[in-house]
């Protein structure tokens, strides 16, 4: 059997805020990079093929599922997880506390992914309809709430940040 | 980790040429949503990767000079979505990437990607085969551009020759000019699911909005490749625009379709609601390009 010979790269990215390098297996998920070498879990290995949502980070502004991309694709970029949206002394922001309040959480495991996309939603400054909400939310993936409280905690947050009333 | 042997990435277009030169077997990777799944089902296992995605100058749309639409190979499903010339010009290809996969995946996924799979239920695929859409690719050669019917060979396999790569897809003013259309997925549910049945129509109609200048329309999944039903196209042009006439061509298109039996759906459901597709997508249509019926 052919040897094989192990390809490295060295990567440098800004990743919450911070700019860092690290030189690493060309076959590396962009999850793997994040989870293995700087710790970031948060960033969930779920189904690995891109359906369920659980690694989504943000890239540049845009949520991205991390499994399906390459570490070294990460070259440049700004990359936020989870950990990146904590205010300097650990405060929670705006969405997760949302989710806190509209108890969208139960076992946990989807929910860095939603609040990213969640994130990237609140971040666009519009205000979307329930449908539209569904629709951009349904990227994941969540096999205990049922949904109708993270959609609740979204909507919430939404009309916070455009200082209207959230509609009964 | 990824079961990859080696990765090759490209820094410009003559260097992507260069290495599909030096490494003729290796598998070509855009935004990977497609690519880095058969990878991990083990079905592009071992393979070595040449990366396109670095390559900025194929990400955008603009108008070239004589206002033919230019979509680089690597924009996004969201960023075509998004874009205010496809909005202005074939708001319908818009809506029809809007329906790929789910939001992150229409952030990652290109429409060189979605093309160059050669894979009929590609959402892109029916509304470029019924806006004739060209085919820009890149190779040692220079440019070379191929219609998009003849760019599909048969399933899972186009017209891409050694050493090239796709850089752009082409939509001409004479093909977009005054035409409006509307693209229907059938599918069991509205994310991240392929498309039992992809329909695409497209209507130009005379000035007093009563008679069918030009109608196109092409479905996936109702043959091996994306096609075209030219026998319902011919059928009502010319012809004044009613119900009647809408019920006649959506009937008309299964002259031209062959779909097939699988486990996503049987060849008969297939035909059934390739007409009532074909009914609905044309008066949608007519209604947005201004006509009553």
């Amino acid at each position: 059997m052919e040897k094989h010979i192990t390809q490295y790269q060295t990567v440098r990215f800004t990743l919450n805020g911070r700019e860092v390098e690290r030189t690493v297996d060309v076959r590396a998920s962009l999850t793997d990079m994040l989870r293995n070498d700087y710790r970031m879990t948060s960033v969930k290995k779920g189904c690995e093929v891109g359906e369920c949502g659980a690694c989504t980070v943000i890239i540049d502004g845009e949520a991205f599922n991390s499994c399906i991309y390459l570490a070294v694709w990460a070259e440049g970029k700004h990359i936020t997880t989870l950990e990146g949206l904590l205010g300097p002394n650990g405060e929670l922001s705006d969405i997760q506390q949302a989710f806190v309040e509209e108890a969208a959480i139960q076992c946990g495991f989807c929910t860095p992914g939603f609040i990213l996309t969640a994130w990237e939603i609140l971040e666009s400054g519009k205000e979307y309809t329930d449908d539209e909400l569904r629709k951009l939310l349904s990227g994941h993936l969540c096999r205990c709430t049922g949904y109708e409280n993270i959609l609740r905690a979204v909507k919430k947050t939404m009309y916070r940040r455009l200082g209207k009333e959230l509609p009964q | 980790m990824y079961d990859l042997k080696a990765l090759y990435q490209a820094k410009t277009v003559a260097d992507a040429v260069s290495l599909r030169l030096a490494h003729p077997e290796a598998h070509i990777i855009a935004g990977g949503s497609d690519v880095l799944v058969q990878m991990r089902e083990g079905r592009r296992a071992g393979v070595e990767l040449i990366s396109i995605y670095g390559l900025d100058e194929l990400r955008g749309v603009k108008l070239e000079e004589d206002d033919t639409i230019r979509i680089g190979s690597l924009t996004s499903f969201s960023h075509i979505t998004r874009d205010p010339i496809i909005q202005k010009y074939i708001n319908v290809l818009g809506e029809a990437v809007d329906q790929v996969g789910g939001p992150q995946i229409r952030n990652i996924g290109t429409i060189g990607g979605n093309t160059c799979n050669g894979v009929t239920s590609a959402d892109s695929a029916s509304t470029l085969h019924a806006w004739d859409a060209i085919v820009e690719l890149t190779g040692p050669n220079g440019v070379r551009r191929c219609p998009i019917h003849e760019f599909y060979i048969k399933a899972g396999k186009v017209d891409i020759r050694e050493g090239e790569i796709q850089t752009a897809i082409l939509i001409p003013k004479e093909s977009y000019e005054n035409t409006f259309g509307h693209y229907i997925k059938y599918a069991m549910r509205n994310a991240m699911d392929i498309a039992t049945l992809g329909t695409s129509v497209n209507v130009r109609l005379s000035a007093d909005k009563k008679t069918v200048e030009r109608v196109r329309i092409a479905f996936g999944v109702a043959g091996p490749v994306p096609l075209r039903a030219k026998t319902a196209e011919a059928l009502v042009t010319g012809k004044t625009v009613s119900m009647v006439l809408a019920e006649e061509f959506a009937r008309t298109v299964k002259e031209d379709i062959n779909p097939r039996d699988s486990w996503r759906a049987a060849k008969d459901f297939r035909m059934h609601i390739a007409v009532e597709s074909a009914k609905r997508a044309f008066v949608e249509s007519v209604k947005l390009a201004g006509g009553e019926l």
